[in-house]
């Protein structure tokens, strides 16, 4: 069952066709990854996806239902998070405070309460033990190192406890070491039932993490297996080297 | 904490007895308006501080409160005295419904554009009392009854306690919001909105929650203030002043702090109306205005509370180090 | 419609894109400096009527002609305007866009409160020899000042156009406009820029100034009127952007002046701010502007 499916999405901006009928499907429970030269669009996906952007034509599904139109905060009530190619969270509220703003449900009670929150916090504490940035909860966002705001930025979409969650360049500007960590993480998580796709340069990280892959090409799928079919696609190598 | 327990006490103790301590009506009516400000200053606040979104057009909602007060007061036929003070919080619901169209249009645009529909909205609904005559007597004004009974000394001190009361409503309101989660998120959208909705936060309903919140409470001040001057005026009560005032007080104060507007509101008030009575003939208060004003921005951009919280964070860690 | 009254609009029309050449003027300066800087400058309207005074001040001691002053005042103003961003403006590093509304606007209450101190509240005028003297159109009147003063406007936002779009500076100012790290990036002094930016936009306040103060009569506290003004125009043609302002302006104040002659002049000052909040609602980034998404 594929947990979400793109089909034939465009979007061009002024002059530029930044994505050009792209399809592709990310199947429930999987790690799949979206690679491709610069400027092939992955990222522009990404916030197509997720609501960022109107698409131009062309179809999102979630778990078989439409998702296109629909606001950023929406998408992640409905159970798609994200994370951003530089690493976003929110510098003048502490490493926890940052766990706790993420919203699951909008509901008037859940928004007013204060007697959430203290299961919230131990959530939040718990989660940020599994990332090994615990230390760091009182911390503001602005004093955190890159690499704890990585992890913290991913920590806390994992707040609300979604389904899909959209990495882009996960191990982007990450030293080694904690590139393994994060790659742990990501396997770890997904062993609990979470599906991850991820666009990335790094390719032995793909390599390695992925079940699926898909290559994108001037805003188009041009491939699409497991990792090794990929690599050895002639059409994929001709993309990298030549465009 | 005890210090700040005791501080705390000391302060309300002399905020409530005030009117017994100082009865003279020139303190009194100094204490008025401080306490005024320091209503309408953490009440900005909720919108400008958390929220990011800076509003340079509250004195609209500032004189709607004065004027829709001022309306019942005569249509209503009510007797002044301590009975009109019920129909502040009329004033204050009649101002959120306002709020919730204005905010609606306005916050389809961006911070920076935000910040001019606002002050847009105000002068829109200054020509509108300036010249809808009928209703609000124009240019000319609105005059008020006022309880002829309250002698002469006695007279600010019902006023003054009507505006410490919702002075203190803004500040629990105020401190409601920021430890609730609606708080945080606001907050969150001050950070950096986009990230914000990424991961769920209804930014729309949030920030027009936060700017119906602000306005009701600024409305309901506006109205006692109408009550307090009995004579209104379009271009003394939709005045842009009183709207950066209340603007500059929380900066001074520190954006997005319980205490800074609240600060920022007990030290400037005060000096603007001794400025005004001494220079306000001449308008060079306005000149002083404007110098209190730039100093405060270039040289506390943060504003004093925060300043001086880290100035005793790095003392303590200096400490803490040795 | 009469033929008197359809005359009377076309007169009124006339006269609002006549004006309307004097609120592009002023609004281009406004624009840009957002553009540049993306700050808004609330003291524009102040600038304005401080250059209208200065040119009043030179008018009224050595009997100038007030389109003349602008010799001495626009240089003068763009001095002023230089200085003011590098002391007021430059030093604010955080949270720019908010803390600079403030600093224009406490220099807008300083302007009004010295210019106040010095030259009292009461309403004064530029006069020029010709100021009444007409001539006859189609049947109905156009007054020489308004032509000289929209020739004028004309005349100095062809400049700034040429400015913008023929020269090198020009070019590192757009550059600077589109993305300032970029620009930085490929070597322009954005601070020098922005210095010059905001310089320019006071010149050209200033020479708005003059020809507002001879069409209208002013005070130090008419800045407000003109800001609101400036304010809802920029908006209206869309942040940053040079052609919306001018076009803006124009469409602002036709509407203005029509909406004076068909309905009453009291609301017509009301419409101008309907058509804004009708604009907002149908098209938030006004006419010409673009819906930014900060970064994504």
């Amino acid at each position: 069952m594929s947990l979400l499916e793109i089909s034939n999405l465009s979007k061009r901006f002024g002059g530029v066709v930044a994505v050009d009928g792209c399809s592709l499907s990310v199947a429930d429970r999987s790690i799949s990854g979206l690679i491709g030269p610069n400027g092939s669009g992955k990222t522009t996906v990404f916030n197509l996806v997720t609501g960022f952007i109107p698409r131009d034509t062309g179809e999102l599904r979630f778990k078989s239902r439409s998702i296109a139109g629909l606001g950023p905060d929406r998408i992640y009530g409905l159970g798609i998070g994200r994370t951003f190619q530089l690493a976003r969270i929110f510098p003048r509220l502490t490493a926890l405070e940052n766990m706790l703003v993420p919203v699951r449900r909008a509901g008037l009670r859940a928004m007013l309460s204060h007697g959430q929150w203290r299961h919230e916090r131990e959530r939040a504490m718990e989660m940020l033990a599994f990332m090994e940035i615990a230390q760091v909860a009182g911390t503001v966002g602005g004093a955190l190192s890159y690499g704890q705001r990585k992890l913290l930025e991913l920590a806390a979409v994992m707040m609300a406890a979604p389904e899909l969650v959209l990495l882009d360049e996960p191990a982007g500007g990450v030293n080694p070491a904690l590139l393994e960590r994060i790659a742990e993480h990501i396997r770890k998580l997904n062993r609990q039932g979470v599906t991850f796709l991820l666009v990335e340069h790094n390719m032995s990280f793909v390599m390695n993490l992925c079940d699926e892959v898909v290559v994108l090409h001037h805003g188009r799928t041009i491939a699409s297996g497991k990792p090794k079919e990929v690599r050895e696609n002639p059409a994929v190598l001709d993309a990298y080297l030549g465009a | 904490m005890k210090l700040k327990a005791l501080g705390l006490l000391a302060v309300a103790v002399v905020a409530v007895l005030l009117p017994v301590i100082a009865p003279d009506p020139a303190t009194t009516n100094i204490a008025v308006f401080t306490v005024m400000y320091v209503g309408l200053a953490t009440a900005w606040n909720i919108m400008g501080g958390y929220t990011g979104y800076i509003s340079l057009g509250h004195a609209a909602f500032f004189g709607f409160g004065a004027y829709a007060f001022g309306l019942m007061l005569i249509h209503l036929n009510i007797t002044p005295g301590y009975g009109p003070f019920l129909l502040v919080p009329v004033a204050g619901l009649l101002t959120a419904v306002l709020s919730v169209g204005i905010g609606w249009i306005a916050l389809r645009t961006r911070a920076a554009t935000f910040v001019i529909v606002t002050i847009a909205f105000m002068f829109m609904l200054q020509l509108l009392a300036e010249n809808l005559v009928k209703l609000t007597g124009g240019g000319g004004g609105l005059g008020l009854p006022y309880p002829h009974d309250w002698g002469g000394d006695f007279f600010n001190t019902p006023y003054y306690y009507a505006m410490l009361v919702l002075a203190i409503l803004g500040l629990l309101t105020s401190w409601w919001i920021r430890r609730s989660k609606f708080g945080l998120g606001l907050l969150a959208i001050r950070d950096d909105e986009d990230k914000a909705l990424a991961v769920g936060v209804p930014t729309r309903a949030f920030k027009l929650t936060a700017f119906v919140i602000s306005a009701a409470l600024v409305g309901m001040i506006g109205s006692v203030y109408g009550y307090y001057v009995t004579y209104i005026y379009p271009q003394f009560v939709i005045d842009p002043l009183i709207g950066i005032s209340m603007v500059l007080m929380a900066f001074l104060g520190g954006l997005g702090t319980l205490s800074g507007p609240v600060i920022g509101a007990l030290l400037l008030e005060p000096a603007q109306l001794e400025f005004a009575y001494r220079l306000g003939a001449s308008r060079l208060y306005l000149v002083f205005y404007s110098a209190v004003f730039l100093i405060v921005i270039l040289l506390l951009p943060r504003g004093i509370v925060p300043s001086v919280a880290e100035l005793l964070r790095r003392r303590r860690t200096a400490q803490v180090a040795s | 419609m009469g033929g008197n009254e359809m005359t009377l609009v076309l007169e009124a029309a006339v006269l609002g894109i006549l004006t309307g050449g004097v609120y592009a003027l002023m609004a281009s300066g406004l624009t840009l400096i957002f553009g540049v800087m993306r700050i808004i400058n609330v003291g524009q309207g102040a600038l304005v009527i401080l250059g209208a005074y200065l040119s009043f001040a030179f008018f009224r001691s050595w009997h100038l002609d007030p389109l003349l002053t602008l010799v001495i005042t626009m240089p003068l103003m763009f001095a002023l305007g230089v200085v003011l961003q590098i002391v007021f403006i430059r030093p604010l590093k955080t949270d720019r866009e908010a803390l600079s509304v403030l600093v224009t606007y406490a220099l807008a209450l300083g302007i009004e409160g010295v210019l106040g101190y010095v030259f009292t509240t009461n309403y004064v005028q530029l006069r020029a020899w010709y100021e009444t003297a007409s001539f006859a159109v189609f049947g109905f009147h156009i007054t020489y000042v308004y032509v000289f003063g929209f020739l004028l406007c004309l005349l100095i936002l062809g400049a700034l156009f040429l400015l913008l779009y023929r020269t090198s500076f020009g070019g590192a100012v757009r550059a600077t406009m589109l993305n300032r790290t970029a620009a930085q990036l490929i070597g322009v002094d954005v601070d020098r820029v922005s210095a010059i930016a905001f310089g320019i936009g006071v010149a050209a306040a200033a020479a708005g100034g003059v020809v507002f103060g001879i069409t209208n009569a002013f005070n130090p506290g008419s800045h407000y009127d003109l800001i609101s003004r400036l304010l809802t125009i920029i908006v209206l043609g869309g942040l940053g952007s040079l052609r919306g302002a001018i076009i803006a302006a124009l469409v602002m104040l036709v509407t203005e002046d029509i909406t004076a002659v068909v309905i009453s002049p009291v609301w017509a000052t009301f419409v101008f701010f309907v058509v804004l909040v009708a604009v907002l609602i149908v098209r938030p980034q006004g006419l010409f502007g673009v819906r930014v998404r900060e970064r994504i």
